[in-house]
Protein backbone atom coordinates (compact mmCIF):
# COMPACT_ATOMS: atom_id res chain seq x y z
CA UNK A 1 0.00 0.00 0.00
CA UNK A 2 1.44 3.28 -1.04
CA UNK A 3 1.12 5.41 2.03
CA UNK A 4 3.59 7.77 0.43
CA UNK A 5 1.38 8.33 -2.55
CA UNK A 6 -1.76 9.36 -0.77
CA UNK A 7 -1.84 11.16 2.54
CA UNK A 8 -3.63 9.10 5.13
CA UNK A 9 -5.19 12.15 6.70
CA UNK A 10 -7.39 14.60 4.85
CA UNK A 11 -5.42 17.52 3.53
CA UNK A 12 -6.74 20.91 4.53
CA UNK A 13 -7.98 23.00 1.65
CA UNK A 14 -5.56 25.71 2.72
CA UNK A 15 -2.59 23.68 1.55
CA UNK A 16 -2.91 23.72 -2.22
CA UNK A 17 -1.22 20.87 -3.96
CA UNK A 18 -0.18 19.18 -0.76
CA UNK A 19 -2.58 16.31 -1.28
CA UNK A 20 -1.99 15.80 -4.98
CA UNK A 21 -0.70 12.29 -5.43
CA UNK A 22 2.20 11.80 -7.77
CA UNK A 23 0.24 10.07 -10.48
CA UNK A 24 2.20 9.25 -13.56
CA UNK A 25 -0.52 10.09 -16.04
CA UNK A 26 -2.44 13.13 -14.86
CA UNK A 27 -5.47 12.42 -17.00
CA UNK A 28 -8.14 14.92 -16.22
CA UNK A 29 -5.83 17.14 -14.27
CA UNK A 30 -7.50 20.51 -14.34
CA UNK A 31 -6.39 22.97 -16.95
CA UNK A 32 -5.28 25.31 -14.20
CA UNK A 33 -2.56 22.91 -13.09
CA UNK A 34 0.85 24.14 -14.02
CA UNK A 35 -0.36 27.71 -14.14
CA UNK A 36 -1.06 29.90 -11.13
CA UNK A 37 -2.27 27.63 -8.35
CA UNK A 38 -5.95 28.43 -7.97
CA UNK A 39 -7.50 28.10 -4.51
CA UNK A 40 -8.25 24.39 -4.24
CA UNK A 41 -11.71 23.41 -3.07
CA UNK A 42 -12.20 21.20 -0.06
CA UNK A 43 -11.97 17.47 -0.64
CA UNK A 44 -14.23 14.74 0.63
CA UNK A 45 -13.67 14.40 4.37
CA UNK A 46 -12.31 17.91 4.95
CA UNK A 47 -15.57 19.14 6.36
CA UNK A 48 -17.32 17.07 8.95
CA UNK A 49 -20.80 17.88 10.12
CA UNK A 50 -22.21 16.06 13.12
CA UNK A 51 -25.73 14.74 12.70
CA UNK A 52 -27.89 13.00 15.29
CA UNK A 53 -28.19 9.90 13.09
CA UNK A 54 -25.63 7.26 12.17
CA UNK A 55 -24.31 6.33 8.76
CA UNK A 56 -22.87 2.90 8.05
CA UNK A 57 -21.69 1.94 4.60
CA UNK A 58 -20.33 -1.16 2.93
CA UNK A 59 -17.81 -1.24 0.11
CA UNK A 60 -16.11 -3.88 -1.95
CA UNK A 61 -15.97 -5.32 -5.44
CA UNK A 62 -18.85 -7.29 -6.95
CA UNK A 63 -19.09 -10.68 -5.31
CA UNK A 64 -17.57 -9.59 -2.02
CA UNK A 65 -20.84 -10.33 -0.24
CA UNK A 66 -21.27 -6.80 1.10
CA UNK A 67 -24.92 -6.44 0.06
CA UNK A 68 -25.88 -9.67 1.79
CA UNK A 69 -24.20 -8.46 4.95
CA UNK A 70 -25.84 -5.05 4.81
CA UNK A 71 -29.34 -6.43 4.35
CA UNK A 72 -28.81 -8.80 7.28
CA UNK A 73 -27.65 -5.84 9.34
CA UNK A 74 -30.72 -3.86 8.31
CA UNK A 75 -33.05 -6.66 9.38
CA UNK A 76 -31.36 -6.94 12.73
CA UNK A 77 -31.39 -3.19 13.41
CA UNK A 78 -35.05 -2.97 12.45
CA UNK A 79 -35.92 -5.85 14.73
CA UNK A 80 -34.13 -4.01 17.53
CA UNK A 81 -36.43 -1.05 16.91
CA UNK A 82 -34.09 1.30 15.08
CA UNK A 83 -35.38 3.59 12.33
CA UNK A 84 -33.35 2.23 9.41
CA UNK A 85 -33.03 3.90 6.03
CA UNK A 86 -31.50 1.91 3.21
CA UNK A 87 -29.74 3.71 0.38
CA UNK A 88 -28.39 2.03 -2.69
CA UNK A 89 -25.81 3.17 -5.21
CA UNK A 90 -27.28 4.45 -8.46
CA UNK A 91 -30.87 4.64 -7.29
CA UNK A 92 -32.03 8.24 -7.69
CA UNK A 93 -35.23 7.79 -9.70
CA UNK A 94 -34.71 10.75 -12.01
CA UNK A 95 -31.00 10.37 -12.69
CA UNK A 96 -31.13 6.62 -13.04
CA UNK A 97 -32.92 6.80 -16.38
CA UNK A 98 -30.10 8.90 -17.81
CA UNK A 99 -27.43 6.57 -16.45
CA UNK A 100 -29.26 3.61 -17.95
CA UNK A 101 -29.56 5.34 -21.30
CA UNK A 102 -25.88 6.34 -21.24
CA UNK A 103 -24.85 2.77 -20.53
CA UNK A 104 -27.19 1.21 -23.05
CA UNK A 105 -26.08 3.52 -25.84
CA UNK A 106 -22.42 3.37 -24.72
CA UNK A 107 -22.38 7.16 -24.63
CA UNK A 108 -20.57 7.35 -21.31
CA UNK A 109 -16.92 8.36 -21.20
CA UNK A 110 -14.83 8.25 -18.01
CA UNK A 111 -15.74 11.89 -17.42
CA UNK A 112 -19.49 11.59 -17.94
CA UNK A 113 -19.55 8.23 -16.15
CA UNK A 114 -18.04 9.99 -13.16
CA UNK A 115 -20.36 13.01 -13.34
CA UNK A 116 -23.61 11.11 -13.81
CA UNK A 117 -22.85 8.92 -10.79
CA UNK A 118 -21.98 12.02 -8.77
CA UNK A 119 -25.31 13.52 -9.86
CA UNK A 120 -27.19 10.45 -8.73
CA UNK A 121 -25.31 10.31 -5.45
CA UNK A 122 -25.78 14.00 -4.68
CA UNK A 123 -29.51 13.68 -5.25
CA UNK A 124 -29.62 10.86 -2.70
CA UNK A 125 -27.44 12.80 -0.27
CA UNK A 126 -29.70 15.84 -0.45
CA UNK A 127 -33.04 14.13 -0.45
CA UNK A 128 -32.47 10.91 1.46
CA UNK A 129 -29.21 10.59 3.39
CA UNK A 130 -28.80 14.02 5.03
CA UNK A 131 -32.49 14.46 5.99
CA UNK A 132 -32.49 10.96 7.50
CA UNK A 133 -29.31 11.69 9.46
CA UNK A 134 -30.76 14.96 10.70
CA UNK A 135 -33.85 13.08 11.81
CA UNK A 136 -31.71 10.68 13.82
CA UNK A 137 -32.06 7.69 11.51
CA UNK A 138 -29.65 4.84 11.00
CA UNK A 139 -28.68 5.13 7.35
CA UNK A 140 -27.22 2.07 5.66
CA UNK A 141 -25.61 2.63 2.28
CA UNK A 142 -24.67 -0.13 -0.13
CA UNK A 143 -21.61 1.47 -1.79
CA UNK A 144 -20.58 5.03 -1.11
CA UNK A 145 -18.16 7.63 -2.48
CA UNK A 146 -15.36 5.05 -2.36
CA UNK A 147 -16.98 3.16 -5.22
CA UNK A 148 -16.63 6.28 -7.34
CA UNK A 149 -13.08 6.88 -6.12
CA UNK A 150 -12.12 3.36 -7.19
CA UNK A 151 -14.01 3.12 -10.47
CA UNK A 152 -13.34 6.62 -11.73
CA UNK A 153 -9.62 6.52 -10.98
CA UNK A 154 -9.28 3.11 -12.63
CA UNK A 155 -10.97 4.70 -15.65
CA UNK A 156 -8.32 7.41 -15.69
CA UNK A 157 -10.00 10.26 -13.83
CA UNK A 158 -7.76 12.41 -11.66
CA UNK A 159 -7.67 11.24 -8.03
CA UNK A 160 -7.84 14.67 -6.51
CA UNK A 161 -10.56 15.90 -8.85
CA UNK A 162 -12.94 13.11 -7.89
CA UNK A 163 -12.27 13.69 -4.18
CA UNK A 164 -13.14 17.34 -4.64
CA UNK A 165 -16.20 16.42 -6.66
CA UNK A 166 -17.59 14.51 -3.66
CA UNK A 167 -16.75 17.13 -1.03
CA UNK A 168 -20.43 17.41 -0.11
CA UNK A 169 -20.79 13.82 1.08
CA UNK A 170 -21.14 13.23 4.82
CA UNK A 171 -18.38 11.04 6.29
CA UNK A 172 -19.83 7.74 7.55
CA UNK A 173 -19.87 6.82 11.22
CA UNK A 174 -18.10 3.68 10.09
CA UNK A 175 -17.25 2.34 6.64
CA UNK A 176 -16.70 -1.39 6.09
CA UNK A 177 -14.60 -2.73 3.27
CA UNK A 178 -15.25 -6.36 2.40
CA UNK A 179 -11.88 -7.65 1.33
CA UNK A 180 -12.02 -10.72 -0.87
CA UNK A 181 -9.45 -12.43 -3.09
CA UNK A 182 -10.19 -11.87 -6.74
CA UNK A 183 -10.71 -15.55 -7.59
CA UNK A 184 -13.44 -15.97 -4.97
CA UNK A 185 -15.34 -12.89 -6.13
CA UNK A 186 -15.03 -13.97 -9.74
CA UNK A 187 -16.31 -17.43 -8.95
CA UNK A 188 -19.34 -15.94 -7.19
CA UNK A 189 -20.12 -13.55 -10.04
CA UNK A 190 -19.16 -15.40 -13.19
CA UNK A 191 -20.83 -18.69 -12.30
CA UNK A 192 -24.19 -17.20 -11.50
CA UNK A 193 -24.97 -15.40 -14.71
CA UNK A 194 -24.66 -15.54 -18.41
CA UNK A 195 -23.78 -12.10 -19.64
CA UNK A 196 -21.73 -9.22 -18.27
CA UNK A 197 -22.78 -5.73 -19.21
CA UNK A 198 -20.46 -3.43 -21.13
CA UNK A 199 -19.51 -0.98 -18.38
CA UNK A 200 -19.78 -3.60 -15.67
CA UNK A 201 -17.08 -5.58 -17.43
CA UNK A 202 -15.02 -2.42 -17.89
CA UNK A 203 -15.16 -2.90 -21.66
CA UNK A 204 -14.87 0.86 -22.11
CA UNK A 205 -11.30 0.64 -20.82
CA UNK A 206 -10.27 -1.47 -23.79
CA UNK A 207 -8.39 -3.96 -21.61
CA UNK A 208 -9.62 -7.02 -23.43
CA UNK A 209 -12.12 -7.86 -26.16
CA UNK A 210 -13.55 -10.80 -24.24
CA UNK A 211 -16.02 -9.57 -21.58
CA UNK A 212 -15.11 -12.10 -18.85
CA UNK A 213 -11.40 -11.46 -19.39
CA UNK A 214 -11.97 -7.70 -19.38
CA UNK A 215 -14.04 -8.06 -16.23
CA UNK A 216 -11.22 -9.90 -14.47
CA UNK A 217 -8.65 -7.27 -15.39
CA UNK A 218 -11.02 -4.47 -14.41
CA UNK A 219 -11.84 -6.04 -11.05
CA UNK A 220 -8.17 -6.63 -10.24
CA UNK A 221 -7.46 -2.94 -10.86
CA UNK A 222 -10.41 -2.00 -8.68
CA UNK A 223 -9.07 -4.21 -5.90
CA UNK A 224 -5.71 -2.45 -6.04
CA UNK A 225 -7.36 0.97 -5.97
CA UNK A 226 -9.58 -0.05 -3.05
CA UNK A 227 -6.47 -0.94 -1.06
CA UNK A 228 -5.15 2.61 -1.33
CA UNK A 229 -8.60 3.92 -0.37
CA UNK A 230 -8.74 1.68 2.71
CA UNK A 231 -5.52 3.29 3.93
CA UNK A 232 -6.48 6.81 2.95
CA UNK A 233 -9.95 6.82 4.48
CA UNK A 234 -9.45 4.35 7.31
CA UNK A 235 -12.08 1.88 6.23
CA UNK A 236 -12.73 -1.05 8.55
CA UNK A 237 -11.59 -4.17 6.75
CA UNK A 238 -13.86 -7.21 6.93
CA UNK A 239 -12.66 -10.66 5.97
CA UNK A 240 -15.15 -11.54 3.25
CA UNK A 241 -13.92 -15.14 3.04
CA UNK A 242 -15.51 -16.01 6.39
CA UNK A 243 -18.95 -17.61 6.65
CA UNK A 244 -21.92 -15.32 6.15
CA UNK A 245 -23.00 -15.64 9.79
CA UNK A 246 -19.43 -15.18 11.02
CA UNK A 247 -19.12 -11.94 9.11
CA UNK A 248 -22.51 -10.77 10.34
CA UNK A 249 -21.53 -11.38 13.96
CA UNK A 250 -18.42 -9.26 13.49
CA UNK A 251 -20.34 -6.54 11.71
CA UNK A 252 -22.92 -6.31 14.51
CA UNK A 253 -20.20 -6.27 17.15
CA UNK A 254 -18.41 -3.50 15.29
CA UNK A 255 -21.38 -1.15 15.13
CA UNK A 256 -22.81 -1.86 18.60
CA UNK A 257 -20.50 0.67 20.19
CA UNK A 258 -21.62 3.47 17.92
CA UNK A 259 -25.37 3.02 17.81
CA UNK A 260 -27.35 4.71 20.55
CA UNK A 261 -29.52 2.63 22.79
CA UNK A 262 -33.11 2.48 21.66
CA UNK A 263 -36.16 2.59 23.86
CA UNK A 264 -39.71 2.43 22.50
CA UNK A 265 -38.58 3.49 19.05
CA UNK A 266 -36.84 6.59 20.33
CA UNK A 267 -33.11 6.96 20.32
CA UNK A 268 -31.09 7.88 23.36
CA UNK A 269 -27.62 9.08 22.63
CA UNK B 1 -11.30 12.56 -19.21
CA UNK B 2 -10.16 15.22 -21.61
CA UNK B 3 -7.38 17.43 -20.49
CA UNK B 4 -7.34 19.49 -23.60
CA UNK B 5 -5.78 22.68 -24.54
CA UNK B 6 -7.12 24.29 -27.68
CA UNK B 7 -3.61 24.29 -29.09
CA UNK B 8 -4.10 20.73 -30.26
CA UNK B 9 -7.26 21.61 -32.13
CA UNK B 10 -7.73 23.33 -35.41
CA UNK B 11 -11.12 24.94 -34.83
CA UNK B 12 -12.20 27.97 -32.84
CA UNK B 13 -14.32 27.98 -29.74
CA UNK B 14 -16.44 31.12 -29.52
CA UNK B 15 -18.83 31.64 -26.65
CA UNK B 16 -21.78 33.97 -26.18
CA UNK B 17 -22.92 34.43 -22.62
CA UNK B 18 -25.74 36.48 -21.23
CA UNK B 19 -29.12 36.05 -19.61
CA UNK B 20 -32.29 35.13 -21.52
CA UNK B 21 -33.42 38.19 -23.42
CA UNK B 22 -29.92 39.58 -23.90
CA UNK B 23 -29.93 38.60 -27.57
CA UNK B 24 -27.65 35.57 -27.69
CA UNK B 25 -29.72 33.61 -30.19
CA UNK B 26 -30.11 36.55 -32.55
CA UNK B 27 -26.38 37.15 -32.62
CA UNK B 28 -25.42 33.52 -32.95
CA UNK B 29 -27.75 33.21 -35.95
CA UNK B 30 -26.25 36.28 -37.59
CA UNK B 31 -22.68 35.26 -36.85
CA UNK B 32 -23.35 31.87 -38.32
CA UNK B 33 -24.68 33.33 -41.58
CA UNK B 34 -21.75 35.69 -41.89
CA UNK B 35 -19.18 33.01 -41.09
CA UNK B 36 -20.65 30.58 -43.61
CA UNK B 37 -20.72 33.31 -46.21
CA UNK B 38 -16.99 33.77 -45.56
CA UNK B 39 -16.46 30.04 -46.08
CA UNK B 40 -16.08 28.80 -42.52
CA UNK B 41 -17.72 25.62 -41.33
CA UNK B 42 -19.86 26.42 -38.32
CA UNK B 43 -21.28 24.22 -35.58
CA UNK B 44 -23.49 25.22 -32.68
CA UNK B 45 -24.20 23.97 -29.23
CA UNK B 46 -26.01 25.27 -26.19
CA UNK B 47 -27.03 24.27 -22.71
CA UNK B 48 -28.90 21.01 -22.24
CA UNK B 49 -28.52 19.86 -25.82
CA UNK B 50 -26.62 16.67 -25.05
CA UNK B 51 -27.67 13.21 -26.20
CA UNK B 52 -26.91 11.88 -22.77
CA UNK B 53 -28.62 14.18 -20.30
CA UNK B 54 -31.01 16.55 -22.08
CA UNK B 55 -34.06 14.32 -21.63
CA UNK B 56 -33.26 13.60 -18.01
CA UNK B 57 -32.83 17.29 -17.25
CA UNK B 58 -36.11 18.16 -18.96
CA UNK B 59 -37.88 15.48 -16.98
CA UNK B 60 -36.30 16.59 -13.72
CA UNK B 61 -37.33 20.19 -14.42
CA UNK B 62 -40.92 19.23 -15.10
CA UNK B 63 -41.36 17.72 -11.70
CA UNK B 64 -38.80 19.88 -9.91
CA UNK B 65 -37.91 16.70 -8.12
CA UNK B 66 -34.14 16.92 -8.14
CA UNK B 67 -32.07 18.51 -5.40
CA UNK B 68 -30.26 21.76 -6.16
CA UNK B 69 -26.87 20.17 -5.86
CA UNK B 70 -27.85 17.29 -8.08
CA UNK B 71 -29.14 19.76 -10.67
CA UNK B 72 -25.73 21.44 -10.75
CA UNK B 73 -24.07 18.11 -11.38
CA UNK B 74 -26.67 17.08 -13.94
CA UNK B 75 -25.84 20.23 -15.91
CA UNK B 76 -22.13 19.41 -15.57
CA UNK B 77 -22.85 15.95 -16.98
CA UNK B 78 -24.74 17.49 -19.90
CA UNK B 79 -21.88 19.89 -20.53
CA UNK B 80 -19.22 17.17 -20.36
CA UNK B 81 -21.17 15.05 -22.84
CA UNK B 82 -21.45 17.96 -25.26
CA UNK B 83 -17.80 18.82 -24.79
CA UNK B 84 -16.70 15.30 -25.68
CA UNK B 85 -19.28 14.51 -28.34
CA UNK B 86 -19.95 17.88 -29.97
CA UNK B 87 -17.43 20.58 -29.13
CA UNK B 88 -14.13 18.72 -29.30
CA UNK B 89 -14.96 16.77 -32.48
CA UNK B 90 -16.00 20.00 -34.20
CA UNK B 91 -12.83 21.74 -33.08
CA UNK B 92 -10.71 18.83 -34.26
CA UNK B 93 -12.37 19.10 -37.66
CA UNK B 94 -11.58 22.80 -37.92
CA UNK B 95 -15.07 24.17 -37.31
CA UNK B 96 -15.97 27.44 -35.74
CA UNK B 97 -17.93 26.30 -32.70
CA UNK B 98 -20.51 28.89 -31.70
CA UNK B 99 -21.50 28.11 -28.16
CA UNK B 100 -24.71 29.50 -26.74
CA UNK B 101 -23.62 29.76 -23.09
CA UNK B 102 -20.65 27.80 -21.81
CA UNK B 103 -19.55 26.82 -18.32
CA UNK B 104 -19.95 30.38 -17.06
CA UNK B 105 -23.74 30.37 -16.96
CA UNK B 106 -23.60 27.05 -15.16
CA UNK B 107 -21.01 28.30 -12.68
CA UNK B 108 -22.98 31.49 -11.99
CA UNK B 109 -26.26 29.61 -11.50
CA UNK B 110 -24.66 27.09 -9.16
CA UNK B 111 -23.04 29.79 -7.03
CA UNK B 112 -26.29 31.75 -6.81
CA UNK B 113 -27.91 28.51 -5.59
CA UNK B 114 -25.38 28.23 -2.81
CA UNK B 115 -22.59 26.07 -4.21
CA UNK B 116 -19.01 26.62 -3.05
CA UNK B 117 -17.38 28.77 -5.79
CA UNK B 118 -14.04 26.95 -5.58
CA UNK B 119 -15.84 23.63 -5.90
CA UNK B 120 -17.87 24.61 -8.96
CA UNK B 121 -14.78 26.00 -10.65
CA UNK B 122 -12.96 22.76 -9.99
CA UNK B 123 -15.82 20.59 -11.22
CA UNK B 124 -15.56 22.40 -14.56
CA UNK B 125 -11.74 22.31 -14.43
CA UNK B 126 -11.74 19.99 -17.46
CA UNK B 127 -13.29 22.58 -19.78
CA UNK B 128 -10.91 24.19 -22.27
CA UNK B 129 -10.64 27.94 -22.24
CA UNK B 130 -12.50 29.42 -25.21
CA UNK B 131 -10.83 31.55 -27.89
CA UNK B 132 -13.29 34.31 -27.07
CA UNK B 133 -16.13 34.88 -24.63
CA UNK B 134 -18.59 37.65 -25.47
CA UNK B 135 -20.83 38.62 -22.62
CA UNK B 136 -24.02 40.40 -23.59
CA UNK B 137 -24.58 42.39 -20.44
CA UNK B 138 -27.98 43.83 -19.63
CA UNK B 139 -29.29 45.44 -16.45
CA UNK B 140 -32.61 44.39 -15.00
CA UNK B 141 -34.59 47.57 -15.86
CA UNK B 142 -33.65 47.05 -19.53
CA UNK B 143 -34.25 43.34 -19.36
CA UNK B 144 -37.73 43.35 -17.82
CA UNK B 145 -39.56 44.91 -20.83
CA UNK B 146 -37.91 42.37 -23.13
CA UNK B 147 -39.08 39.51 -20.91
CA UNK B 148 -42.62 40.89 -20.76
CA UNK B 149 -42.90 41.12 -24.55
CA UNK B 150 -41.10 37.83 -25.04
CA UNK B 151 -43.58 35.60 -23.30
CA UNK B 152 -43.29 36.53 -19.64
CA UNK B 153 -41.25 35.31 -16.72
CA UNK B 154 -39.96 31.78 -16.88
CA UNK B 155 -40.02 29.72 -13.68
CA UNK B 156 -36.34 28.72 -13.89
CA UNK B 157 -35.02 32.00 -15.24
CA UNK B 158 -36.71 33.63 -12.27
CA UNK B 159 -34.95 31.30 -9.85
CA UNK B 160 -38.28 30.10 -8.50
CA UNK B 161 -36.77 26.72 -7.64
CA UNK B 162 -34.90 28.53 -4.87
CA UNK B 163 -37.73 30.99 -4.22
CA UNK B 164 -35.87 34.26 -4.13
CA UNK B 165 -39.08 36.26 -3.84
CA UNK B 166 -42.75 35.83 -3.11
CA UNK B 167 -43.77 35.90 -6.77
CA UNK B 168 -42.19 35.47 -10.19
CA UNK B 169 -41.32 39.14 -10.59
CA UNK B 170 -39.70 39.61 -7.18
CA UNK B 171 -37.80 36.37 -7.53
CA UNK B 172 -36.73 37.28 -11.07
CA UNK B 173 -35.31 40.62 -9.98
CA UNK B 174 -33.31 39.14 -7.11
CA UNK B 175 -32.20 36.07 -9.00
CA UNK B 176 -31.08 37.90 -12.13
CA UNK B 177 -29.41 40.55 -9.99
CA UNK B 178 -27.40 37.88 -8.21
CA UNK B 179 -26.51 36.28 -11.55
CA UNK B 180 -25.28 39.59 -12.97
CA UNK B 181 -23.03 39.97 -9.93
CA UNK B 182 -21.53 36.55 -10.55
CA UNK B 183 -21.12 37.27 -14.24
CA UNK B 184 -19.32 40.53 -13.54
CA UNK B 185 -16.89 38.67 -11.33
CA UNK B 186 -16.36 35.93 -13.90
CA UNK B 187 -15.91 38.56 -16.60
CA UNK B 188 -12.99 40.04 -14.68
CA UNK B 189 -11.46 36.69 -13.77
CA UNK B 190 -11.76 35.16 -17.22
CA UNK B 191 -11.34 38.25 -19.32
CA UNK B 192 -14.71 38.34 -21.11
CA UNK B 193 -15.40 40.80 -23.86
CA UNK B 194 -18.29 42.67 -22.22
CA UNK B 195 -20.88 44.09 -24.61
CA UNK B 196 -23.65 46.48 -23.71
CA UNK B 197 -26.69 44.46 -24.82
CA UNK B 198 -28.92 47.54 -25.01
CA UNK B 199 -27.15 48.74 -28.15
CA UNK B 200 -28.86 48.04 -31.47
CA UNK B 201 -28.68 44.58 -33.02
CA UNK B 202 -26.71 45.92 -35.98
CA UNK B 203 -24.23 47.73 -33.80
CA UNK B 204 -23.60 44.65 -31.68
CA UNK B 205 -23.38 42.41 -34.70
CA UNK B 206 -20.87 44.78 -36.32
CA UNK B 207 -18.74 44.67 -33.18
CA UNK B 208 -18.95 40.87 -32.87
CA UNK B 209 -18.10 40.35 -36.51
CA UNK B 210 -15.07 42.65 -36.30
CA UNK B 211 -13.79 40.77 -33.28
CA UNK B 212 -14.51 37.29 -34.63
CA UNK B 213 -13.06 37.91 -38.07
CA UNK B 214 -9.96 39.47 -36.50
CA UNK B 215 -9.58 36.36 -34.35
CA UNK B 216 -9.91 34.03 -37.32
CA UNK B 217 -7.44 36.11 -39.39
CA UNK B 218 -4.98 36.28 -36.54
CA UNK B 219 -4.86 32.57 -35.97
CA UNK B 220 -5.32 30.67 -39.22
CA UNK B 221 -5.45 26.94 -38.64
CA UNK B 222 -3.62 24.41 -40.77
CA UNK B 223 -6.09 22.13 -42.53
CA UNK B 224 -4.52 18.80 -41.60
CA UNK B 225 -0.85 18.61 -40.76
CA UNK B 226 1.07 21.81 -40.16
CA UNK B 227 2.22 22.98 -43.57
CA UNK B 228 3.59 26.38 -42.88
CA UNK B 229 0.28 28.04 -42.18
CA UNK B 230 1.65 29.15 -38.86
CA UNK B 231 5.29 30.06 -38.25
CA UNK B 232 5.80 27.21 -35.79
CA UNK B 233 3.31 24.89 -37.40
CA UNK B 234 0.56 25.67 -34.97
CA UNK B 235 -1.84 28.44 -34.27
CA UNK B 236 -0.42 31.18 -32.10
CA UNK B 237 -1.78 31.04 -28.60
CA UNK B 238 -1.38 33.15 -25.59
Amino acid sequence: MSATEIPSTPTPASAPGAGVPAVTAPVGAPATDGAIPAPRPAQYGDRRIEYPGRLFIVEGIDGSGKSTQLSLLAQWLRSEGYPVVYSEWNSSPIVRATTKWGKKSKLLTPLTFSLIHATDFSDRVEREIVPSLKAGGIVLADRYVYTAFARDVVRGVNRRWVRELYQFAPVPTQAFYFRVPLYIALRRILSGRSKLKYYEAGMDLGLHTDPPESYKLFQSRLLAEYETIVEEHKLTVMDATLSVEGQQRRLRDAIKASVPRVRRGRLHA
Amino acid sequence: MPNVSLEDLTGWLIVLEGTDGAGRTTHIDRLRLELERAGYAVAETGLTRSDLASRGIRQAKRGNTLGTHAFNLFYATDFADRLEHQILPALRAGFVMLTDRYIYSLIARAIVRGADPAWVRQVYGFAPRPDAVFYLRIEIPDLVPRILTGGGFDYWESGMDVRMGTDLYDSFVRYQGALIQQFDRLAREDDFDVIDATRSVDEIHGYLWDKVSALLDRSPRPAYAPDGAGSDGGPPRS
